[in-house]
Formats: structure tokens, C-alpha cells, sequence
């Protein structure tokens, strides 16, 4: 018999056997090198996107500003202060600009000389003198420089984003300005600075100022709103299934349903939210009660299986210890279950905000994508959440738009690792509890 | 009374409500607890949920009522020489657009100003009845509750009752939720179908609604096929599962059968952390980054390829997806119980041998349940595609040409300056309801294999 | 009952009488028919020393028997017996293991040659989620045991008879192995271990996870199946160990405390723990 001869061959000796078993270990050789090209090709890409993000977003952080004389001597700005408004109003910074910068470089020979020496500088800067003067009355009779974030375009050539060494016709900027950016460079009156309107702006028409302050409060009021409404709703919910529903078709038939909707698309979600919370409810579009309401439906259902499986870890004899002493069912649940379960929920909930503050596709379809020059002040105000300003700003054609965009990106990186990290902490911390 | 004050007075009274039933359960008591039946705190319960509960209730009805009401009664009030031969329902939006003030394609008629003023005006009046009715009703049961409250009186089990009750209710939200999606864009689809035909829509080939908005075009011209939509989305699709697929699924075996259990540690919350990362942001990778690579690329081998070509945004949606196939894998493989593999290598089997011919075969069920799931999680997908793949429909198979998927169309069909009335708006509907249909069957069947299949090894 | 207890079945074949070796140790060797040979064996899992300077053989046509209280070192002995402890991470492995003479733990063999000389059966029946056919014909494809199609099929019922389940699957090979009763897919489970045409059977209580009649019938293959290879089965049962094994080894803490014949380990026993334990059992 042949099998039988095979299986009495001495293993020790067998050539064939040892053959074989060599060709046997060299496939699985090449199954965990397959399986370690791949963990490698996964971690390359996401670092490769991560990197190339960083790349392009980290000039960003810093933004090139020109120290410009301004001479606030002039007789009309010396009143009090209830009179002060009105004579801000009055003056014409950007003349006081423009006479800065000539004193700089001298008095440019014409008036298109004059535009292209205003335009070394954010259109702006008139505005961004009255704020400051405004915050610091007693400029008021100096003579003061002050750094004044230059123009988009002047940034770009700054951090050589653009080439500075080619004929003046395929260069952003004219040879004239050019000339300028040298001689200011070279008095110290040009460098880059850290970009504090990024993250204390708003959103502009000009990047060079447009930051994101606004958008974040505008997340963050949203997140406010998707908490309030989706926290109490998923935690009830969960402990309703968990600890007081009969095993039968109808809560089979809610489960099923949880299950199906945290795989539902977002944009479907959005679409919801237009139709019912918008045109049903009339809650006004762009705001962030109508955003954090699509994303409370959202977030709903990864909140109720994490709840869920957070109250199903809670050994049961915490329960029966509870009603023993002559609790009720609903006492042992408030007092003894959720607080046992609360890590559990707790991260699931910090996971769901995570999602709910990167979320865009739904905000777009209740139009949160208006164009926001103001800090919202409350959830009835327009917003445009931070992922969608990175949308926004990510098809803006300004070439200086692009590192707004990135940097813009890092900052929402670095909230969900943030976040997720604390949420994995909270996990491994309280896992072992039991 | 806008909705906001009614809610605050409410509010107000359920804290005065609470206060009360907490100390009319006191001077019963005579400062002691012993004699009732329940502690004074469940009586106080008892009177907020009680003052609580119905008013809000009631707003929320009134809510829902509110503009089909409001519509009836403006509709109603038409003359009839306006309403002939006119949708009811595109009329209604387009009053609501001038009431709202929202700019409209067409001129306002002074019918149409009439009927918004109306509508304004009703609203209004709406917005006090139901107020004056919520805080009466609120007012009224307070007092009720408080008066019943007696020594012997149930206030705990009255109060318990009454939280269940906001337990199911809760847990019912799910299900409203998904009864609000298959309504709410049915009603929409079908408004849309009344004026494009479900053939031209399922079957059409070309999909150009931008055309066909201009006032002397007929728009039921076959210029809504979902046809070139759906194969853009699938093809985008597919190419992320040719990326996603082997990659996650080898990063997975490797992950549970080979790497050291430190490695292990470390790695699985990374791959968390990166399945959190927003979509919008790997779209801003595809199309700065990717799509330029991969025409240059191709231009260098001399291929045509599109700036918006399909493979950017399939390739990118491939990373995306490839921590959520790795991560459902890992879980499904590590459910392959460990006395298969010792039996497997008590056998003589290799490692690789174990992984190959027991493991893999046995978690193949949920394996291809993860990958269905992956599927509809690509063709949900919005933001790469918005950002990365193209406007244009193209009825391709070349995965270097610009493909647009149906998300990139709702999206770009309501971000865009449409009035609500249009068919082009109402188009976005019914892509939702076939884009909401197509996943719910991807993952009906992807969950119930994934089920099945976790049972088998409980 | 004592007697019935203690008569064993296979009391007619010839045993080989117990010698002595290494001074007043345990009586190891049940004589010159090795076909394993332990000479101090130690398994370290990490820190921890599992089995201490186990020296015992594994004679041909003859069940061996493992005692001890849980714990106490029989499965880590017997997973050194086929090197599955080498699957266990951090765990160390000292002292001879010798198959026919050749050591087993030799760095230039590869394990899974070892194994399919070994064949293990463990405690719950784990046969694959295949057809009854492929779980038998598993061994047999890894290791190229067989040159035609007919030659498989042959060796697959061959290994089918062997472990008695050949009559009752012969017209559902293509039938998932899962879908059979426990105590059906045990001997499948045999019959797997058997198709590799293995020369030890390593046993870790075969019959524990099944019903009475179901484990009485693995029982008695077990004897039958003594006649052409050497088994070496754990056991919870004192009664079992009685009615199926030559020899009996008893283990305490990872220490081989005595090993001898069956009913001189029973009726006698040297050791005081082994005592004990014999005791406690019978109550």
C-alpha cells in the first residue's frame, strides 16, 4: 500500500520528507511576508498622507509680516473715549498705512505705483490698524511700527512657494514689488511670524487672514448640541435594551435596526436632517442646532451598542447585591449599573464625538457651508464647522489657500487623536476592572 | 411665542413642580419620612414629570402638525385660477421660499406674496395657540400632581412608570429614525417622479441635470439616469477593494496569527486612531496629492489620464477603508476557536499551512461579510469623492477617465444655488433613497452572515 | 465492584515486566520495547517550571496512563511528546525526548515532521468545519502521503474503520464533520490522528467532554487500537485508567512521583501522595 509506505518513511532521514517540509515552511515564509508588506504598505500610505499633509500645512503656522511706521499723531483721534468710536470711523487708516510703507521705500512715482506698494500688504491692514488702535487707545498721539500681515501673494514668494528668479511677466508679483520685498528683507522689516490670526480669525476672502477660530467654535457648539441630544437618548435606550426589554421580535427587531443604521451613509443622514429638521421643523438651515441634530441621529447608534455592550459587562451579581437590599429595578439600574457602566459609555461617547466632529457629507446638505465672516455666538447663529471650512478652504482657487487648508487639517488631526487617545486610555484603564 | 420661550417656561415650571411635590411630600410627613410611602424625592419627581412630560409631548405633535396644517390652509386658500394645472406640493416650497425670503427663478406674483403673507401670519399664530396650550397644559397637570399626593400615595412606582416609558421611548428613536429616512426621501422621490418617469431615472444612461434647468428645456429629457451614477460609484468602489481588501485582510492575518502580542498592543489602537481620521481629510490627500502623482505618472507612460480620474479617488477610499477591513477581519479571525488550530498543528500542519487550509476557510463567512460591509461603507463614501473624482457623468469602465459617483450628485445638487422646487433639487432625493436602499441590502446581508457566523463559535 | 474495577480487559496480552533504571526513581520503563524514551525532562513556561526531570518511556502496544491531580504537569508532558509546547510562547524545554532512538527536539527537524509521527486527540472533539472526508484527508495532503486519488480514499477509510466510524459515514463523506454527535466526532477525530499513519497516540481526556455510552465506545477502541500503537492517555478516571492502561504514571506538582503497572500503582503504591490521591478518590 503506497499511503502506507509513505507514512513509514523515517521522517529523520527521508529526503522527501525533508523536501517537502522545506518547500512547506518557504510558503509560509511568503504568507508572513505577504501579511508583513502589507501592515508596512498600510502604515507607509498613512504615513505618506500624514507626512504629506504636514508638509504643506506646517508653513501655515507662520505668516509673513512687514513692519510698517504708523503715525497716530494726528489731532482728530485725540478725544475721550465715548467719542472715540465715531473718530476711528473717521480716519483713513489705509492713507496712514500707505505713509508708512512710503516712508519706508519712498514715495512711489505714481498711481499704480501706489496700488502695487498697498498691495506688499493684506487689503486689510487699514481695518487691522483700527482694531489695534481700538484695543490700545494710548497709541493714540505715537508714532508706532507695527508688523502688518503682508499680501497672499507676497507670503507665497516669502516662503518660496512660487519662484522669485524668473521674468516678470511668469512671477506673481512685479519687478517693482519684488524690488520692495528686498529692501525690506534686508532692513528687518520683513520676516515671518507665528500666524496668531489662524487660530484667533475667522474665515476671510483673504487667506492671509482667514483663520479658524470661528469654525471651531462653531464645532464646538455643535458637539454641544449632538451630546446633549444623543447622550441622554443613547444611554436610556441602551439601559431600556439591556436591563428592562422583553426577548422578543420587537426589541429584535430595534436591535436590527441600531445595527443597520451606524452603517447607513452619512450623506443619508444629511438628507434626513434637511427634510425633516429643516423643511418639517423649520429649524433654520447653517445653524448649529440643525447640524448637531443630523449628527445626533448619527452618533446614536454607535453610543447605544457601546452603552449596551458597557451594561453587559456589568457583572450581575453588583445587580443582585442591589435588589437583595431591596432596590428597585430602576434604583439598581441609576445607582449600582450606569455608574459601574460609565467608563464603557464614556468612551464610546468620546469615540462618537470623535466621528461627529470630523463628519462633513451631512453638513454640507443642511447648508453649513455658508461663508462665515463671524465667530458664531450661539446655536441659533450660521457656522461653518471646522471640517467644512477645510472643504471650503480646500476649494478656494487661492494658491495660499492650500497650506490654510493642511495646516487646517493638523488641527483637526490633533483634536481626534486627542480624543481617541483618551478614549483608548479610558478603555484600558477601566477594562480590568472586574 | 416662538417655540424656545414656551420651552423655557416649561422648563421653569417643572423645576417649581419638583420643588413643590418635594415639600408638600415634607409637611405630610411632618419632617419625617417614615410615614410615607415613598420618600419625598419620588414625589417631587412625580410632579416634574408630570408637569414636564405632556407639554412637551404636545409641542413636539404640534411641531409635526404644524406645516402640513399650514400648507392645507394656504393651499386651500389659493384661487382657484393660480392652482390649476399647478404641483401641489412645488407651489407649497415655492411660497415657503418666498416667505423665507430665499431668492426664487421666477418673479413673485402677487398671489404668491399674498399666500406667503398668509403663511407667515399663520405661523405665528400657530406658534402662541400651541405656547398659551403647552403651559396651560403643563400648569394644569402640575397642580393635578401635586394635589393627588397623599400619604400612602405611590409617588416611587408612579414616577418609575413613568421613566420606563421614556426608556422605550428612547429606544424607539432608532426605529423612528429609520421610518424618517425611508419617508422622508420617498416623499421627495416621489415628488421627483411626477415629473421624471422611474424608466428614464433607473435606465437613463445620461445624467446631466445642470442642462436641463434652463426655462425652455423640457426637463423630463432624459437627463436624470442614475445608470452613469451608480457604475462611477461602483467603479470607485472597486478599485478601493482592490487596494483595501488583500491589504487589510494580510495586515489582519498577520496581526492576529503572527506579530508578538507587544506589537499586537500597540498596533490595534493606532489602526483605531486611523479609522477616525475624517474622510474630508483624505479627500484633501487625493486630490492635492494623489490624483498629481498619478497623472503625471501615468502622462509619463503615455496614457491619458483625467486630474479627476476615478483611480485617485477609488485608491484613497482604499486607504481609507483598509483600517475597517483590517479591523473587522482581526475580530473575525481571532473568533476562529484556538482548538482548530491545535488540532490543525497537532496534524503536522504549519503555521502558514494552519492559517491557509483551517483558519481562513472557517472564518470565511465573516470575512465576506466584512468586505460586503466595507463595499456599502465605499459606496456611502462622500467626501473623497466630492473633493477627488469628477462633476461630469461618464459611462466608463477606464478607471483613468472622471467618473462621478451619487454622492458626489446630492451633494452637488443641494450645496449647489438650486430652489428647493426644482427637479434637480428633488433629484437628490431620490438618489438618496436608491444609494440608502442599495446599502441597507449590502449590509442587511453583510450583518446576518456576521451574526451566523458569531454564533457558531460562541 | 473492587474486582470488577480492577479486572482489566487486555489482562491476557503478555506485559513486559517493569524495570528499574536510575536507582530509586520511579519505574520508567515498562521494558526493551521504548518506542519513546524521556530522560529528565524540563518545561519552563517563562518563570515558571512546570515539569521537573521527568524520566519515563513510552512502550509499544501499551497504553500509558497520566494521573494527577489538575495541574500538576500531565498535558505540559504530554504536549512535550509532539513538541506543541513549541507553540506556547516562553516556554522552554530541557532534558531528551528520543522517538526510536532519534531525539525529537533536534534542531535540523522540523516539528511538524515530529507531529505527524505523533498523533494528539484533545479533551472536546474539534473537528474542522469540513466534510468528514477532508477533516481524515487533512494529515495525509499536508504530509504527500499518498500518490493517486485512490490511494486517499483508501487511506481515509482505512483510518475510518480503524477508529470505528466507518460503517455509520461511509454514505455522508461529504457531510460537514461539525454536523456529527460528540462521541462520533471524537473518533473522527482519531481517525484524522490515525491517516498521518502515526506510531504515538497522545490522548488528553478523549473521553471527558462526552456522554457515557459515547465514551464507553471510545474506550474500547483506545484498547483495540493499543494492539498496533502506543497510546498515552490523560485521565481524570481511576476506573478508566483500570480498565485501559497497562501502565500508570502518576504526577504531583510537575513531578513524575511513580509510574508502574496499572494495578501495581492502584494496590500498592509506593508513594504516599499516590496514596493519597488513590485514596481521595475512592473516597
Amino acid at each position: 500500500m503506497t499511503s502506507k509506505h509513505h507514512a513509514q518513511e523515517d521522517v529523520f532521514t527521508s529526503d522527501r520528507f525533508q523536501r517537502s517540509v522545506k518547500r512547506r515552511r518557504g510558503a509560509e515564509r511568503r504568507l508572513k511576508v505577504f501579511g508583513g508588506t502589507a501592515i508596512a504598505v498600510a502604515t507607509g500610505l498613512l504615513l505618506i498622507l500624514f507626512v504629506s499633509i504636514s508638509a504643506q500645512g506646517y508653513t501655515a503656522f507662520t505668516q509673513t509680516q512687514l513692519s510698517v511706521p504708523i503715525d497716530l499723531r494726528a489731532e482728530e483721534l485725540r478725544v475721550a473715549a465715548p467719542e472715540l468710536d465715531a473718530a476711528l470711523r473717521n480716519v483713513n487708516f489705509r492713507k496712514l498705512v500707505r505713509e508708512g510703507l512710503e516712508s519706508r521705500l519712498g514715495a512711489a512715482e505714481d498711481r499704480r505705483g501706489r496700488r502695487e506698494m498697498m498691495a506688499l500688504l493684506t487689503p486689510s491692514a487699514g481695518y487691522f490698524i483700527q482694531q489695534q488702535v481700538r484695543a490700545n487707545p494710548d497709541w493714540i498721539g505715537t508714532v508706532r511700527d507695527v508688523w502688518l500681515p503682508a499680501s497672499d501673494d507676497i507670503d507665497i514668494i516669502k516662503k518660496g512657494f512660487a519662484p522669485r528668479d524668473v521674468p516678470e511677466e511668469q512671477r506673481l508679483i512685479t519687478d517693482r514689488q519684488l524690488a520692495w520685498v528686498e529692501r525690506m528683507e534686508a532692513g528687518g522689516f520683513m520676516e515671518g511670524r507665528f500666524n496668531s490670526m489662524f487660530f484667533f480669525g475667522n474665515d476671510s476672502r483673504e487667506p492671509e487672514i482667514a483663520g479658524i477660530f470661528g469654525a471651531a467654535v462653531g464645532s464646538i457648539l455643535m458637539l454641544m448640541v449632538t451630546l446633549v441630544v444623543s447622550l441622554p437618548l443613547g444611554v436610556a435606550a441602551a439601559v431600556y435594551l439591556e436591563e428592562f426589554a422583553p426577548k422578543n421580535w420587537w426589541t429584535e427587531f430595534i436591535d436590527v435596526n441600531i445595527r443597520n443604521l451606524a452603517a447607513v451613509p452619512s450623506i443619508v443622514f444629511g438628507l434626513l436632517a434637511l427634510a425633516v429638521f429643516i423643511r418639517l421643523f423649520g429649524i433654520p438651515r447653517s445653524t448649529p442646532l440643525a447640524g448637531g441634530l443630523a449628527l445626533s441621529l448619527l452618533t446614536l447608534p454607535t453610543i447605544i451598542i457601546a452603552a449596551r455592550a458597557a451594561i453587559a459587562a456589568v457583572p450581575p451579581s453588583l445587580r443582585e447585591g442591589a435588589l437583595e437590599l431591596g432596590a428597585s429595578k430602576l434604583q439598581t439600574v441609576t445607582q449600582v449599573v450606569l455608574p459601574s457602566a460609565m467608563p464603557g459609555i464614556l468612551t464610546g461617547t468620546i469615540i462618537s464625538m470623535a466621528e461627529a466632529l470630523g463628519e462633513t457629507a451631512p453638513l454640507l446638505m443642511i447648508g453649513m457651508v455658508a461663508f462665515m465672516v463671524d465667530t458664531p455666538a450661539g446655536i441659533l447663529d450660521p457656522a461653518a464647522p471646522l471640517p467644512v471650512q477645510i472643504y471650503t478652504w480646500s476649494t478656494s482657487p487661492e494658491r495660499a489657500f492650500a497650506e490654510k487648508t493642511a495646516a487646517a487639517i493638523m488641527v483637526l488631526l490633533v483634536l481626534l487623536v486627542f480624543m481617541n487617545s483618551l478614549a483608548i486610555y479610558l478603555r484600558n484603564r477601566f477594562q480590568h476592572k472586574w | 411665542m416662538p417655540v424656545s420661550l414656551t420651552l423655557a417656561v416649561i422648563f421653569a415650571l417643572t423645576a417649581i413642580g419638583f420643588l413643590s411635590g418635594l415639600r408638600r411630600a415634607w409637611s405630610i410627613g411632618q419632617g419625617s419620612r417614615r410615614d410615607l410611602h415613598s420618600l419625598p424625592v419620588y414625589h417631587g419627581w412625580w410632579v416634574a414629570l408630570c408637569t414636564l412630560l405632556p407639554a412637551v409631548i404636545l409641542i413636539l405633535m404640534a411641531v409635526i402638525i404644524k406645516y402640513p396644517l399650514i400648507d392645507a390652509l394656504v393651499w386651500a386658500d389659493l384661487p382657484d385660477s393660480y392652482t390649476e394645472g399647478r404641483n401641489r406640493a412645488v407651489t407649497l416650497s415655492r411660497i415657503d421660499a418666498v416667505a423665507a425670503g430665499i431668492e426664487t427663478r421666477q418673479a413673485v406674483t402677487a398671489e404668491e406674496q399674498a399666500a406667503a403673507d398668509r403663511m407667515l401670519g399663520l405661523h405665528n399664530l400657530f406658534d402662541w395657540i400651541m405656547g398659551l396650550a403647552a403651559i396651560g397644559l403643563s400648569l394644569l397637570l402640575g397642580v393635578y400632581a401635586n394635589a393627588r399626593i397623599h400619604k400612602d400615595f405611590r409617588a416611587r412606582n408612579s414616577s418609575e412608570r413613568i421613566f420606563l416609558g421614556l426608556l422605550v421611548a428612547c429606544s424607539v428613536v432608532a426605529i423612528l429614525t429609520t421610518i424618517g429616512i425611508v419617508f422622508s426621501l420617498a416623499t421627495e422621490a416621489l415628488l421627483f417622479f411626477s415629473v421624471v418617469t422611474p424608466q428614464d431615472f433607473f435606465f437613463g444612461l445620461d445624467w446631466s441635470p445642470q442642462n436641463a434647468i434652463r426655462e425652455d428645456q423640457n426637463v423630463a429629457e432624459g437627463a436624470f439616469g442614475f445608470v452613469p451614477l451608480f457604475t462611477g460609484s461602483l467603479i470607485i468602489a472597486g478599485i478601493a477593494m482592490l487596494v483595501a481588501a488583500p491589504v487589510g485582510l494580510l495586515s489582519a492575518i498577520y496581526m492576529v496569527e503572527f506579530a508578538h502580542p507587544n506589537i499586537r498592543a500597540t498596533a490595534k489602537p493606532v489602526i483605531e486612531i486611523l479609522a477616525g481620521v475624517p474622510t474630508v481629510v483624505y479627500g484633501f490627500f487625493a486630490a492635492v496629492t494623489v490624483a498629481p502623482i498619478i497623472k503625471t505618472f501615468g502622462e509619463s507612460m503615455g496614457l491619458t489620464v483625467s486630474s479627476e480620474s476615478a483611480l485617485a479617488a477609488g485608491m484613497v477610499m482604499g486607504i481609507m477603508i483598509i483600517p475597517f477591513v483590517s479591523s473587522l477581519s482581526d475580530d473575525v479571525i481571532s473568533s476562529v476557536p484556538y482548538r482548530l488550530r491545535d488540532a490543525a498543528l497537532s496534524l503536522g500542519a504549519t503555521e502558514g499551512e494552519t492559517i491557509l487550509k483551517v483558519v481562513l476557510p472557517a472564518a470565511l463567512p465573516g470575512l465576506l461579510s466584512a468586505m460586503v460591509l466595507a463595499i456599502s461603507r465605499a459606496l456611502g463614501e462622500t467626501m473623497i469623492v466630492v473633493m477627488a473624482a469628477g462633476l461630469a457623468a461618464n459611462l466608463t469602465a477606464n478607471p483613468l477617465e472622471s467618473v462621478t459617483t451619487i454622492t458626489v450628485q446630492i451633494t452637488t445638487v443641494l450645496t449647489g444655488d438650486q430652489p428647493f422646487d426644482s427637479p434637480t433639487t428633488l433629484s437628490a432625493f431620490a438618489l438618496g433613497l436608491a444609494l440608502f436602499l442599495v446599502t441597507l441590502v449590502l449590509n442587511i446581508i453583510g450583518l446576518r452572515v456576521m451574526e451566523v457566523y458569531q454564533e457558531r463559535y460562541d | 465492584m473492587i474486582q470488577s474495577l480492577f479486572a482489566s480487559p487486555k489482562s491476557q496480552r503478555p506485559k513486559p515486566e517493569p524495570v528499574r533504571t536510575r536507582g530509586a526513581g520511579p519505574a520508567v520503563s515498562g521494558g526493551h520495547d521504548a518506542k519513546m524514551v524521556c530522560r529528565e525532562v524540563n518545561v519552563f513556561y517563562e518563570d515558571f517550571h512546570a515539569l521537573k526531570d521527568v524520566t519515563i518511556d513510552v512502550n509499544n502496544r501499551e497504553v500509558l496512563a497520566l494521573m494527577g491531580p489538575s495541574g500538576c504537569g500531565k498535558s505540559t508532558f504530554l504536549r512535550c511528546l509532539n513538541r506543541m509546547n513549541d507553540t506556547v510562547d516562553g516556554a522552554r524545554i530541557t532534558g531528551d525526548v528520543l522517538l526510536e532512538g532519534k531525539d525529537i527536539y533536534d534542531p535540523n527537524i522540523d516539528p511538524v515532521l515530529i507531529r505527524s509521527r505523533i498523533g494528539m486527540v484533545a479533551q472536546a472533539p474539534n473537528p474542522f468545519p469540513k466534510s468528514i472526508y477532508d477533516n481524515v484527508a487533512f494529515g495525509p495532503r499536508l504530509h504527500g502521503l499518498f500518490d493517486r486519488k485512490s490511494d486517499l480514499d483508501e487511506l481515509v477509510e482505512k483510518s475510518l474503520r480503524r477508529a470505528g466510524l466507518w460503517e455509520e459515514v461511509k454514505d455522508i463523506l461529504d457531510h460537514s464533520g461539525t454536523g456529527l454527535s460528540g462521541g462520533q466526532q471524537q473518533r473522527l477525530c482519531i481517525a484524522r490522528a490515525i491517516a498521518n499513519g502515526p506510531d504515538v497516540l497522545l490522548m488528553d481526556e478523549p473521553v471527558s467532554a462526552l456522554d457515557p455510552v459515547a465514551a464507553g465506545v471510545i474506550e474500547k477502541l483506545i484498547t483495540e487500537l493499543a494492539e498496533r500503537y502506543a497510546i498515552v492517555i490523560i485521565t481524570h478516571s481511576l476506573e478508566q485508567a483500570h480498565r485501559i492502561a497497562d501502565r500508570t504514571a502518576f504526577f504531583y506538582l510537575g513531578e513524575l512521583v511513580e509510574a508502574g503497572a496499572t494495578e501495581e500503582i492502584f494496590t500498592n503504591p509506593k508513594d504516599k501522595r499516590t496514596k493519597h490521591f488513590i485514596e481521595g478518590m475512592f473516597g
